[in-house]
C-alpha cells in the first residue's frame, strides 16, 4: 500500500462510510434538531435580558450582568458535564439531549445578550431625544426606533458567535448524544477506521455552511438604504 | 417683549440646572408669548441648549418652574408624553430614523401616540412634507437625502402633531453653508403662519430678519433682551458686545 492508498482507505473507505451513512443521517438531524433549539432559546433568551437591562432598575442589572459573565466564562463543556453528571446529585436527571441543549442556550444567551445590549447602546441619544420628544414612550421608542435599529447593527456579530456556539453541539458527543459527531464516533469504534468522521465533517459542511451564507445574505438584506 | 393681550405659551421660572458640580443654569426666566419668535443667543456653554431642553423636559430642571401652554412640565402627575406633543423639537444632527423613510419618520408619532390609522397618518405626514417642499422625497431614506433636507423632515415630524411652540435647537449648525437657506426659508414660513418659536441659533442674519426678541445668555444666565436691532447694534452690556462683535466678524 502507498501512503495515498493508506489515506483513502482510512478517511475515504467507500464500504465503511456506506455502512455508517445512516447512522450520521440520523445524527445529522439530530444536531439540526438541537442546534435549532438551541439558537431559539438562546436568542430569545438574550434579548430578553437585554430588554430587561434597558429598563436601568439596579439589583436587576446586577444579576443580568452577573449571570451574563458566568455564563460567558465557563467553558460549554464543563457547563454540560456539570449539567449531566452535577445535577443528578441534586435529585434533577437531564438527558444528555437535555443538558447539551440547556447548557449551550445559556452560553448562547448570554453572548447574545452583551451583543443586543451593545447593538441596543450603540443607538445615538439623539435617536431616543428626537422621539421622546414627539411624545413617544419609552417602551414606544425602544420598539420601534431603537430595537430596529440596534438589531441591524447586532446581526454580523450576532451570526458570528451563533455559528461559533451552535457548532458546540458536537460537545454533546461526550454525554452520550447520537449527534453527527457521537455517531461519526461510534462509527469509528466500531469499524476500526476513521472514515465516518470524514462523513461526519462533510454533514457539518452541509449543516453549517447554508447558515453562513444565510447570515451574509441577511447581513446585505437589512443593510441601510442609500 | 411679549406684547399685551398675547398670552404667554411657555412660562419657564427660576430654572436652575446642576450636572454633577456644574452649575449649568442659575435661575433663569423665559416667557413666550404666543405667535413670537425669541431668539437664544450667547457663547457655546452659556447654558441656551439646556434651557431650550429644559422646555420639554428633554433635560429635567433641578429647580423652578415650566409652564407650556398651561401644562405644568414638572408636575409628576402630567403625562409627559401628552405635552411633549404641544412642543415640537428641532435638533442640530436632524436625528432622523434612518431605518425609516422620510414619510414614516414623520407619521410615526401620529400613529403610535396619536392613535391614527395607517392612511390618516401618511396623509397627514404627506402634509407636512409638503409644507417643508419635500413632498416628492416622502420615499426617501435618512441617507438618501441631503442634510437641509433631513432638517426640513425633521421640521415636518415635528409639525405634524400641531404643537403650539416649536424649539429649535442650532437648526443650521451641522449644515453646509449652501444648504442653509432651505431651512431658514422654511422656518421663515412657520413663523407666518403664526408659529411660536424659540431658536437657538448664530444665525444672525435670520435674527436681525425674523426675531421678535433676542436673548443673551452667557454662564447660565441671561444677561440682556430685547428687540434684535436694539441687541444686535446697541447692546448695554459689554458681554453681549464682545460677543456680537465677534459673531459678527465670521
Amino acid at each position: 500500500m502507498t501512503g495515498w492508498e493508506r489515506f483513502t482507505d482510512s478517511f475515504f473507505n467507500a464500504r465503511v462510510m456506506a455502512q455508517y451513512l445512516p447512522k450520521i443521517v440520523e445524527g445529522f438531524f439530530l444536531t439540526v434538531e438541537l442546534a435549532a433549539l438551541i439558537i431559539v432559546a438562546g436568542l430569545a433568551l438574550g434579548l430578553l435580558l437585554a430588554l430587561v437591562r434597558a429598563f436601568a432598575i439596579r439589583p436587576l442589572n446586577w444579576l443580568i450582568i452577573f449571570m451574563v459573565d458566568l455564563f460567558r466564562a465557563l467553558p460549554p463543556l464543563v457547563i454540560i458535564v456539570l449539567l449531566f453528571f452535577g445535577l443528578p446529585n441534586a435529585g434533577v436527571e437531564l438527558s444528555g439531549f437535555v443538558a447539551s441543549w440547556l447548557a449551550l442556550t445559556l452560553v448562547l444567551m448570554a453572548f447574545s445578550e452583551e451583543i443586543f445590549w451593545a447593538g441596543i447602546t450603540s443607538v445615538p441619544k439623539g435617536q431616543w431625544e428626537a422621539a421622546r420628544s414627539t411624545g413617544l414612550g419609552f417602551v414606544q421608542t425602544l420598539a420601534w426606533v431603537v430595537l430596529p435599529q440596534a438589531l441591524r447593527i447586532t446581526i454580523p456579530p450576532l451570526t458570528n458567535r451563533t455559528i461559533a456556539i451552535t457548532k458546540g453541539t458536537a460537545l454533546a458527543s461526550v454525554v452520550a448524544v447520537p449527534d453527527i459527531l457521537g455517531a461519526a464516533n461510534a462509527g469509528v469504534s466500531f469499524s476500526f477506521n476513521p472514515s465516518p468522521l470524514t462523513l461526519g465533517a462533510i454533514a457539518y459542511l452541509v449543516l453549517f455552511f447554508p447558515v453562513v451564507v444565510l447570515g451574509r445574505w441577511i447581513e446585505t438584506r437589512f443593510a441601510w438604504k442609500r | 417683549m411679549p406684547g399685551p393681550g398675547r398670552a404667554p405659551i411657555v412660562e419657564a421660572r427660576a430654572i436652575h440646572k446642576h450636572f454633577g458640580h456644574l452649575h449649568v443654569l442659575k435661575g433663569v426666566d423665559l416667557t413666550v408669548a404666543e405667535k413670537e419668535l425669541v431668539f437664544l443667543i450667547g457663547p457655546s456653554g452659556s447654558g441656551k441648549s439646556t434651557l431650550l431642553r429644559c422646555l420639554n423636559r428633554l433635560e429635567d430642571p433641578s429647580s423652578g418652574s415650566v409652564v407650556v401652554d398651561g401644562i405644568d412640565m414638572l408636575d409628576p402627575r402630567t403625562d409627559i408624553n401628552k405635552a411633549r406633543q404641544r412642543i415640537g423639537m428641532v435638533f442640530q444632527s436632524f436625528n432622523l430614523y434612518p431605518h425609516m423613510t422620510a414619510l414614516g419618520n414623520v407619521a410615526l408619532a401620529l400613529r403610535k401616540v396619536q392613535g391614527m390609522g395607517k392612511a390618516e397618518a401618511e396623509a397627514k405626514a404627506a402634509a407636512a412634507l409638503d409644507r417643508v417642499h419635500l413632498a416628492d422625497r416622502a420615499d426617501h431614506y435618512p441617507l438618501q437625502l441631503s442634510g437641509g433636507q433631513q432638517q426640513r423632515v425633521a421640521i415636518a415630524r415635528a409639525i405634524a402633531l400641531e404643537p403650539r411652540v416649536m424649539l429649535f435647537d442650532e437648526p443650521t449648525s451641522a449644515l453646509d453653508p449652501e444648504l442653509v437657506g432651505g431651512v431658514l426659508a422654511v422656518m421663515r414660513e412657520l413663523r407666518e403662519d403664526g408659529m411660536t418659536m424659540v431658536v437657538v441659533s448664530h444665525e444672525m442674519g435670520f435674527a436681525k430678519a425674523a426675531a421678535d426678541r433676542v436673548v443673551f445668555m452667557s454662564d447660565g444666565a441671561i444677561i440682556e433682551e430685547g428687540i434684535p436691532s436694539e441687541i444686535f447694534t446697541n447692546p448695554s452690556h459689554e458681554r453681549t458686545r464682545a460677543f456680537i462683535s465677534q459673531i459678527e466678524r465670521h
